[in-house]
C-alpha cells in the first residue's frame, strides 16, 4: 500500500467519492427502471394497451 | 437495415437489450484491468509523486464530461433538423449523466490541485469553464423537469444545448488560450503524448473504462426514458378513456329524459 503513504488520504478521497458518485448514478437508473416496469405492467392489468401495440 | 431502422423506439429497445449485458461485462472488465494498473503497476510521478494517481480518474471523468455534452449537441440538432424520434431520448438520457461526470471532474481535480497548487479552487479559465459546464448541464436537466410535454421540452433543451456546445472549445483550448494554472494537453497533442506509457497505459485504460460506462449508463438511460414517456401515454389514454365514459353517461342522463314529459306537461 505504497500508494497511501504521503498524500494517501487525497487519493482516496478522490476515489472514494467516484465510487460513490458513480454507484449512486448506477442505482438510480436501476431503481427507476424498476420502478417504470412496476408502472407499465400495473397500466397494462388494468386492461390500458398501447395503440401502436397489435391485440 | 439500415441504422436509421434503429430510430424505432422498439427496435431500439429490443438491440439494446442484447447489448447491455455485453457493454456491462466489457465495463467491469477495463474497470478492474484499469484500477489494478492505476494501483499497482503505475509508478509514483518523479514531480507529483503518489497523487499521480488521481489523474487515472479525473482525466477521463473530464473527457466523458465534454464528450457527452457534444453527445448532447448532436442529438439536439436531430431533435430540431431531423426530428429523430430517439434523439430527445438520447440527449434527456445523457444530461444528469454528463452533470455527475462533470461534478467529478470537478471534485478530484479540486482534490489534487490542494496538494499540488496549494489551493482546492482558483479562478483559471479551464476550471471556471467547466464549472460553466456543470451549470449547463443543471440547466438541461431543469429544463427538462419544467415541461408537461416531452416534445415541448425538447425543442427548448436542444436549443440551449447548441447554444451552451461554445463552452466545449473554450474548455478543450482554454489552457492555450489563456495563462492558466492548469496544465496544457498532455495526451491529445500533435506531436504525441508527452506521458511516460507506464503511466500513459493505466490511463488509456481507464479512458476506455469510463467510455464503457457512460455508454452502458447511457443505454440504460435511454431505455428508462422510453418507458417512461409508455408510462406517461398510457395515463393519458387511461385518462382519456375515462373521460369519455363520463362524458357518455352524462349525455345518456340527458338522454333518459328525452321524450319524457316534463312535470309541466304532465
Amino acid at each position: 500500500m505504497e500508494f497511501l503513504s504521503g498524500h494517501g488520504a487525497y487519493i482516496a478521497a478522490a476515489y472514494g467519492l467516484s465510487a460513490l458518485v458513480l454507484g449512486a448514478l448506477t442505482g438510480w437508473i436501476i431503481a427507476e427502471r424498476r420502478k417504470l416496469r412496476r408502472a407499465l405492467s400495473a397500466l397494462e392489468a388494468s386492461g390500458v394497451r398501447r395503440r401502436s401495440r397489435p391485440r | 437495415m439500415s441504422i436509421m431502422d434503429y430510430a424505432n423506439p422498439s427496435r431500439f429497445l429490443a438491440l439494446s437489450g442484447r447489448l447491455l449485458p455485453w457493454l456491462t461485462g466489457l465495463t467491469v472488465l477495463f474497470l478492474a484491468a484499469g484500477l489494478y494498473m492505476s494501483f499497482f503497476t503505475a509508478p509514483a510521478d518523479y514531480q507529483q509523486g503518489q497523487t499521480v494517481r488521481i489523474m487515472f480518474i479525473h482525466v477521463p471523468s473530464a473527457w466523458i464530461a465534454m464528450a457527452c455534452y457534444t453527445l448532447i449537441a448532436m442529438s439536439a440538432l436531430g431533435t430540431l433538423v431531423w426530428r429523430h424520434p430517439l434523439a430527445d431520448v438520447s440527449a434527456k438520457a445523457a444530461a444528469p449523466i454528463g452533470a455527475a461526470f462533470t461534478f467529478l471532474a470537478l471534485v478530484t481535480g479540486s482534490i489534487w490541485g490542494k496538494p499540488m497548487w496549494g489551493a482546492w479552487w482558483v479562478w483559471d479559465a479551464r476550471l471556471t469553464s467547466v464549472l460553466v459546464l456543470f451549470f449547463l448541464y443543471l440547466g438541461l436537466v431543469a429544463l427538462w423537469q419544467s415541461f408537461d410535454e416531452p416534445a415541448r421540452a425538447g425543442r427548448s433543451a436542444a436549443i440551449l444545448a447548441l447554444v451552451g456546445f461554445v463552452n466545449v472549445p473554450i474548455i478543450k483550448f482554454s489552457v492555450d488560450w489563456w495563462n492558466t494554472l492548469h496544465q496544457p494537453a498532455s495526451v491529445m497533442r500533435l506531436d504525441g503524448p508527452a506521458i511516460h506509457y507506464t503511466i500513459l497505459l493505466p490511463l488509456l485504460t481507464m479512458a476506455i473504462a469510463y467510455t464503457l460506462l457512460f455508454l452502458t449508463l447511457h443505454m440504460a438511460a435511454m431505455r428508462n426514458e422510453i418507458l417512461r414517456r409508455r408510462v406517461r401515454s398510457l395515463m393519458q389514454q387511461r385518462a382519456d378513456a375515462a373521460q369519455n365514459i363520463a362524458a357518455d353517461a352524462g349525455q345518456g342522463g340527458v338522454g333518459q329524459n328525452v321524450g319524457q314529459p316534463t312535470e309541466q306537461e304532465a
